[in-house]
């Protein structure tokens, strides 16, 4: 088995981050009832004696002492990290993890990419190194950010151009939360399309979420559990939301519920790499199957049952239900519609007691409603992971390779260009050194030509399917 | 007359298992008519193919296994050892701790020449520990990373080392177009590997696409409440053969050979259901009892092969009385005709359209492989599928 290295940058990315390992904890403890270090848990965790000064703690078999997670965390504020270390979690992350400074990146790309990136760089890398070192087969890096702000936009898009130097064979797998259209961030849309180009060039597989998704899906999870169907209990250990059992205490925050939606998302996809199943799949198959063309790899995710994301227990309605779901508008991560736009490809990650016979089924059903482009029509990629997420039966994480996310791009590109014809707040860019007004053009048109590849491949929707003519051969 | 096995990736891992798990089975179940002696014969001969003795009388597989990655070799170790009938030798894998990703540049490119030395020793100790070695048994799957695209490495590398042995390629297509047939496998290895009569299947080197068929096509299970004569078997069998039919059930009667002196109706069209499916060379092997008294006459009309060979080249037979496992009578068909080209012009077809749009083609850039490296296989692969269609 591989290993992972999660990257947290930002106060959006590490508070999701910790979501996920408190999470990920959770579960690894629900399913390793033995407490034996074994290679599921190590691809996210190490051992480590901690009673050893120095290096040299790490034991690789053999009964668990202390897990530490395979985690960087990096914020150019002290407020969130310190909080982590003084929380529950604290001992879940090795203080030569962190890097964090004072002042904040301001809510400036620049600041974050130019200034701390070059400040920072040489710690980042020997951090990088290290844990690199420590993995006995590191097979990807994830990043967890927004795009909205100045540390987890700026420093988080800098430091994938390093990965991607430096660790050339490792995946880069991005989570990236989007400002919504309601953003608190003035300059948001300058950091998202800064940010943007740095994703089109140095990521391998974007996972493009939104708040106001998040937010519509928390909100439907509340209806139905308020809604008082009948059925509904409290889980008492399922993972989520918030509740009695979490680590987290603070549940009054709206936004606890929505990064536990995220994190939820991270630990389904990394199941099939932690846990064994019959059809396994690893995360490299991930990028092989759903990347067509390298600039395309921003991956729609959902998730489904919407209640295996709370802690109650409804009835199991019909498995096919779950997978129907994941094709609705209303269960996507990102404000999207993949139903009504096209596929390049789809992945559907299952979690728990379904059969391959119950995924052929339904992707045959549901196939007629889709569209696929023409030279994929069989663009399915599925795997099979038998340990389902704690407290639940079976769980869906479907990512598709669609056009739909192309909306996505438009507003930005036009709330982009409302505040820049103005030329709002460019001074505060500028003047960091490093800045051009090259790095704005280069960057809206790194977007627009994104945006141009959706618009070709939607262009060959609905023309019928025909086969390209031939080599012809003599014979 | 020894053989190696070469099993790669996850799917060649597990078919592997089965075909030795099936032949060894074979070689205890019981002599049925035959003689003592010859049944004893056949066993010796069976375990000296496929086995090598060692300690405590456990057999262990001639077989090298090679994955990317840990859990289906440990899987199928396991399994083997598990049965406490036969095994697989200590030191006969080689595995590494990532996958191939489904990418056959990856497999070829990388692992390939990484690896290259590590595989290719273990797979000389195999072989020197053959008293007489005759050739490789290579099994590997199509459409994933490391049977395909490593597979194809070793069997370069294999067709370099060992010029001069038999090399036979079981290969898995992808999910349906084909099946895949181990009994078939393991009955008619047996009595492979003798070389002039694979120079008679094999006629022709652009001609070497082989297809297996066996009958009856029934569990074991429900055996003892079905008797079969050799001649309801070998007519379903030539029919099978005719109207190109992949099981029993379901045979097409309607097709016929050409009236002889005839040519053929046409040129095989693909897009025509019912057409005749013409051979070059075939192989019928019998096994069981009352099998002397089999009539194969039905298998040398010429009407069913193409002019190249002289009919008593084209069509073999091997008969034996020791039945296969529990199987009263049963008949195995190697075929080399036009079987495949359906198939195989479905997954060219599917390819190319990927290939016209540009799809996917980074990921293999990545690793070396060019868009020359695409064309040259399709220009290989139109070829083949035209050649057969003329036949």
């Amino acid at each position: 088995m591989t290993q992972s290295v999660v990257v947290q940058v930002g106060q959006c990315g590490n508070q999701i981050g910790c979501c996920f390992w408190d999470l990920a904890l959770r579960e690894h403890a629900a399913v390793n009832q033995k407490g034996i270090y074994d290679e599921a848990i190590s691809s996210f965790f190490r051992n480590v004696d901690t009673r050893v000064v120095g290096d040299g703690g790490s034991i690789s078999k053999g009964k668990i002492r202390s897990l530490k997670a395979r985690a960087i965390l990096i914020d150019m504020e002290e407020g969130v990290v310190n909080e982590i270390l003084q929380g529950p979690l604290r001992d879940v992350f090795d203080t030569n993890q962190l890097i964090t400074d004072i002042s904040g990146s301001g809510n400036n790309w620049a600041v974050g990419h130019k200034v701390f990136g070059s400040l920072y760089q040489d710690q980042i890398l020997e951090k990088l190194r290290k844990s690199a070192e420590q993995c006995d087969c590191l097979q990807c890096f994830f990043i967890i950010h927004s795009m909205g702000g100045g540390t987890g936009s700026g420093l988080g898009t800098f430091l994938l151009k390093m990965l991607e130097d430096e660790f050339p064979e490792v995946y880069r797998f991005v989570t990236s939360i989007y400002p919504s259209d309601e953003d608190d961030v003035i300059t948001s849309p300058y950091n998202s399309i800064l940010a943007m180009k740095e994703l089109n060039e140095h990521a391998d597989c974007v996972l493009p979420i939104d708040n106001q998704s998040l937010f519509d899906i928390i909100s439907k999870i509340d209806l139905m559990v308020n809604s008082g169907k009948l059925g509904t209990t409290v889980k008492p250990k399922s993972l989520v939301t918030s509740s009695s059992g979490a680590l987290k205490k603070c549940h009054k925050k709206p936004f606890d519920a929505m990064n536990n939606i995220v994190a939820n998302l991270l630990l389904n996809l990394t199941s099939s790499a932690r846990f064994e199943g019959s059809l396994n799949m690893d995360l490299s198959e991930i990028s092989m199957n759903l990347v067509p063309f390298p600039r395309l790899h921003y991956l729609v995710a959902s998730l489904t049952p919407l209640y295996t994301l709370a802690d109650v227990s409804i009835p199991p309605r019909r498995l096919d239900q779950m997978f129907s779901d994941a094709f609705s508008k209303d269960h996507q991560l990102l404000r999207a519609d993949p139903k009504h736009s096209l596929y390049l490809a789809c992945a559907l990650m299952v979690r728990g007691n379904v059969q391959i016979s119950d995924l052929r089924r339904n992707i045959e059903r549901l196939k007629p409603s889709l569209q696929f482009v023409s030279w994929n029509q069989e663009g399915w990629k599925t795997s099979l992971c038998s340990i389902p997420p704690v407290g639940h039966s079976h769980s869906l994480l479907a990512l598709a390779n669609n056009t739909c996310v192309k909306p996505t791009f438009m507003e930005l590109k036009e709330r982009y260009m409302r505040l820049y014809k103005k030329k709002a707040h460019l001074h505060h860019y500028l003047q960091v050194e490093g800045m051009e007004e090259s790095c704005f053009t280069e960057a809206v048109s790194s977007l627009s030509a994104l945006i141009q590849e959706y618009n070709q491949l939607d262009a060959t929707k609905n023309m019928p399917v025909q086969d390209l003519p031939r080599l012809s051969i003599a014979v | 007359m020894s053989i190696v096995t070469v099993q790669l990736g996850q799917c060649g891992n597990q078919i592997g298992f089965e075909v030795f798990d099936a032949l060894l089975r074979d070689s205890h179940s019981s002599q049925g008519l035959c003689s003592k002696r010859e049944n004893e014969a056949y066993q010796t001969s069976c375990k000296e193919r496929f086995f090598s003795e060692e300690e405590n009388g456990v057999p262990i597989a001639r077989a090298v296994l090679v994955d990317m990655e840990p859990k289906v070799i440990n899987q199928t170790l396991s399994k083997a050892a598990q049965s406490g009938q036969w095994k697989y030798g200590k030191h006969a894998c080689f595995c590494q701790k990532q996958g191939s990703g489904n990418n056959w540049a990856y497999g070829y490119s990388v692992h390939g020449p990484r690896h290259e030395e590590s595989i290719m020793n273990l797979i000389q100790k195999e072989v020197e520990k053959c008293d007489s070695f005759s050739g490789f048994f290579i099994i590997m799957s199509m459409a994933g990373g490391t049977g395909s695209g490593l597979g194809a490495f070793v069997t370069q590398n294999l067709q370099d080392q060992y010029p001069n042995s038999l090399k036979m390629n079981q290969i898995i297509w992808p999910y349906g177009t084909g099946e895949v047939w181990t009994y078939t496998i393991c009955k008619n290895l047996f009595f492979f590997f003798t070389g002039d009569l694979m120079e008679h299947l094999v006629a022709h080197p652009e001609f070497k696409m082989l297809s297996v068929r066996n009958i009856p096509h029934m569990s074991e299970n429900s055996l003892a409440y079905s008797t079969f004569t050799w001649a309801g078997l070998l007519k379903h069998l030539r029919q099978m053969l005719i109207s190109n039919a992949k099981m029993e059930e379901g045979i097409d009667w309607q097709v016929r050979p050409p009236l002889s002196g005839l040519p053929p109706l046409g040129k095989m069209s693909l897009s025509k259901d019912l057409h005749f499916n013409t051979s070059i060379a075939n192989l019928v092997i019998l096994r069981g009892k009352d099998v002397q008294s089999a009539d194969v006459e039905g298998f040398k009309d010429p009407a069913l092969y193409t002019s190249w060979l002289e009919p008593v080249n084209a069509f073999n037979v091997w008969k034996t009385q020791r039945a296969f496992s529990k199987y009263e009578k049963s008949a195995v068909l190697v075929s080399n005709s036009q079987f495949l080209v359906k198939p195989l012009d479905m997954i060219v077809k599917k390819a190319w359209n990927m290939f016209a749009s540009k799809a996917y083609i980074h990921q293999y850039t990545k690793f070396g492989i060019e868009e020359e490296d695409f064309l040259d296989s399709f220009t290989l692969l139109e070829q083949v599928i035209a050649s057969y269609c003329n036949l």
